[in-house]
């Protein structure tokens, strides 16, 4: 993991919170992709439906995640595919290093990959002297303000037309323009020499069929297109979670995949690698799939949080997020942002600094119910709180006020006790209050009778 | 039919007047019921804090004072999930005692359980329903309380956009992370300020106070009541 700093979470909530611009940009994004969705997700009668399918196959999978990776390894390598296993970042790093040396590559082009922002790809190949460049057109942007993405499927998602125009003027050397379509052209020209003479193309992979040992990669630029097929080596970077059991399942993903992640019936391109050269001149000459473990396997083992396994990466409980909808994905420190980005920080990369995170949602359950694969997102969060507690990561005041609460409420009649003192310190006109309550909000007044005292009153007529 | 009647802590201690008012519908209806006075919290905010042992222990107690009765019905729909959703991730199969299965929100017991559509109040109010997180997400209350509301005489009902938006409680949420709390709060009150309601009704007394809260201390003119205190305006 790289330049975040998870420990800032709450410094980075007030300065979001404050920041108009980016709060315009988000909410401009986040309307609109939402509003999107609702209209092309109502189109199909049977979306529960698909989400309970695409669940179930979900659930499998993880359930039999050994025998479907295994039978995926055999699958590929019968095909012609390099199948390499990371158990971390640097593992997966030192295995792009050891073959982009070999090739002698000196220029590396990138399509979208959340795994290799996990393991910072990009800084460690220009860091060992390889030039990589970002080719999706967010990724690229993101990438020329020196940024981390700002959401898993829309990575500038917090920057305007106008702050692309400019960074492309002072960056790239052209004229400003805000123009969707000129700043596409602008990418578009500088990438593609980029694509023609790199000797290295990299990808993550949406899927990888175990029946056949495919990799499947769903975009809507043709970039990944073209990182996967111009250069003569490939470099797949995946979770080993990306798995799934049969060519069929992609049916179901793909409906929900769309919807969910940019708000499209579906995407624009879908690419299926199944081997590599075959003597025709448009594909690499070798195909590498490195699984990557990074703390996956730290989900797996906990009966309750392997759920996370399940995601597709498609963001929408991200957008969904009342949390996420006001801070932004930079505000989270974290590779993923937003809700499950709260579930799977802590949990595959550092516990002890991400468990403020699980804290920062009222728990309103709209990232389940947008989920396409319909993770329980927030009653994990609720139970990483509780494995928090239980790691000893609360206040000591916190732990106090719940001992000193339970014996009360353990006892009526020591509860009664306690609120007859509060109504007694109310009375000599003390108001105890909660400071982090009542700076905003007016602290609601102990009633003169509590219920109890007036039903007792009431049933003793 | 042995009915008790839940009425969670900050009800009892904070706003009486919406267990009296559940007492009066239910009493309406020649509902026999029981208000174990043994009862105090259903362990909801230790949980909701990760503090899922002191949480269990009064599950515990919770399940001990109401395992003898048909249903428990409860006039909150967020501790009516904490009952029916969070205590089986607390108790075993013969520790729940199928409390789960028996315990209802006050709207949902008398619609889906009482068969009662109209509790024949009278309201003379333009008035919008905020669908509390809980009730809605966790119980699928949707509907349920907006049965009872159109029946309710001379109340206009008027549904404020994005009524299903979470208005930012969340129990330790507000207090741990405030600036993000009453911003949620600052929508949900302009969403129905704008559709013209005096009064913003839940089942949710929480979700009220903290919505009622802010808007008080900004000087915000539109009052909150829970649903009960409606339906009980007979
Ligand atoms: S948790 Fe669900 S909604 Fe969120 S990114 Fe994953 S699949 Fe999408």
């Amino acid at each position: 993991m790289r330049n975040h700093d998870l420990t800032k979470f709450k410094e980075n909530v007030l300065w979001a919170l404050t920041n108009q611009t980016l709060r315009k940009n988000l909410n401009r994004a986040i309307t609109h992709t939402l509003s999107k969705r609702i209209e092309v997700v109502s189109e199909l009668t049977n979306w529960e439906e698909l989400r309970e399918k695409a669940h179930n196959i979900r659930k499998h999978t993880i359930e039999n995640l050994a025998y479907y990776l295994e039978n995926f390894e055999k699958k590929a390598t019968e095909n012609g595919i390099k199948i390499l296993w990371a158990k971390d970042a640097a593992e997966a790093r030192s295995y792009v290093i050891d073959i982009a040396r070999r090739i002698n590559a000196k220029l590396c082009v990138k399509s979208k990959s959340m795994v290799t922002e996990e393991i910072g790809l990009r800084e460690f190949l220009e860091e060992k002297g390889i030039e990589t460049v970002e080719t999706d057109l967010g990724e690229f942007i993101v990438q020329l303000a020196n940024e981390m993405p700002s959401h898993i499927t829309a990575p500038a998602m917090h920057k305007s037309r106008d702050e692309i125009g400019k960074l492309f003027a002072e960056k790239l050397g052209v004229d400003f323009t805000n123009e969707p379509e000129n700043l596409t052209k602008i990418a578009r020209r500088f990438l593609r020499e980029k694509f023609l003479n790199a000797d290295l193309g990299i990808s993550g992979a949406n899927f990888l069929v175990a029946e056949t040992g495919s990799i499947v990669i769903v975009e809507n630029e043709g970039n990944a297109g073209l990182s996967t097929t111009l250069p003569k080596v490939h470099i797949v970077i995946a979770g080993i979670e990306k798995v799934i059991p049969r060519l069929v399942d992609l049916t179901i993903f793909f409906k929900i995949l769309g919807r969910s992640a940019t708000a499209q019936r579906f995407t624009s391109y879908v690419s299926i690698i199944n081997a590599p050269r075959n003597k025709k001149p448009d594909s690499p000459e070798e195909i590498y799939v490195i699984l990557v473990d990074n703390g996956r396997t730290n989900l797996l083992r906990s009966e309750k949080l392997k759920q996370a396994l399940y995601c597709i990466k498609c963001g929408a409980c991200m957008l969904a997020c009342p949390i996420y909808q006001r801070v932004g994905g930079h505000a989270y420190g974290s590779i993923y942002p937003g809700p499950i980005g709260s579930v799977l920080t802590p949990v595959q990369f550092a516990f002890d600094e991400a468990l403020i995170l699980p804290f920062a949602s009222s728990l309103c359950g709209k990232c389940h119910e947008i989920c396409p694969v319909k993770i329980e997102i927030h009653h994990l969060l609720l139970w990483l709180r509780h494995k928090a507690v239980e790691q000893d990561f609360s206040p000591w005041i916190e732990k106090l006020i719940f001992k000193l609460w339970l014996i009360g409420m353990k006892n009526h009649k020591l509860y009664e006790f306690g609120a007859k003192i509060l109504r007694y310190i109310r009375k000599i006109g003390i108001k105890p209050e909660l400071k982090n309550w009542s700076k905003w909000r007016t602290f609601p007044e102990i009633a003169p009778k509590s219920f109890r005292e007036i039903w007792r009153r009431q049933e003793s007529k | 039919m042995k009915v008790a009647l839940f009425i969670p802590c900050y009800i009892d201690q904070f706003y009486p007047e919406v267990g009296v008012a559940t007492v009066k519908i239910l009493k309406k209806f020649g509902i026999k019921f029981d208000y174990p006075l043994e009862q105090t919290c259903c362990g909801q905010p230790a949980f909701n804090t990760g503090y899922w042992k002191e949480a269990k222990s009064l599950a515990i107690k919770f399940v001990k004072i109401f395992s003898n009765f048909d249903y428990i019905v409860s006039p909150s729909g967020s501790c009516t999930s904490m009952i029916k959703i969070f205590y089986p991730e607390l108790l075993n199969e013969d520790e729940l005692k199928n409390i789960a299965q028996k315990t209802f929100e006050l709207t949902e017991f008398l619609v889906k359980i009482m068969k009662i559509d109209s509790t024949g109040a009278e309201f003379d109010h333009k008035v919008t329903y905020h669908d509390s997180c809980h009730a809605l997400r966790e119980l699928g209350i949707k509907e349920e309380p907006r049965i009872l509301l159109r029946n309710v005489k001379k109340l206009k009902l008027i549904e404020m956009e994005n009524s299903e938006d979470c208005c930012g409680f969340g129990g330790t949420f507000s207090i741990k992370f405030p600036e993000i709390s009453i911003d949620m709060a600052k929508y949900k009150l302009n969403y129905a300020l704008n559709s013209g309601a005096e009064f913003i009704t839940s089942t949710d007394q929480s979700c009220l106070m903290h919505i009622d809260g802010y808007a008080r201390k900004n000087k915000i003119n539109i009052k909150t009541i829970h649903i009960a205190q409606i339906l009980a305006n007979f």
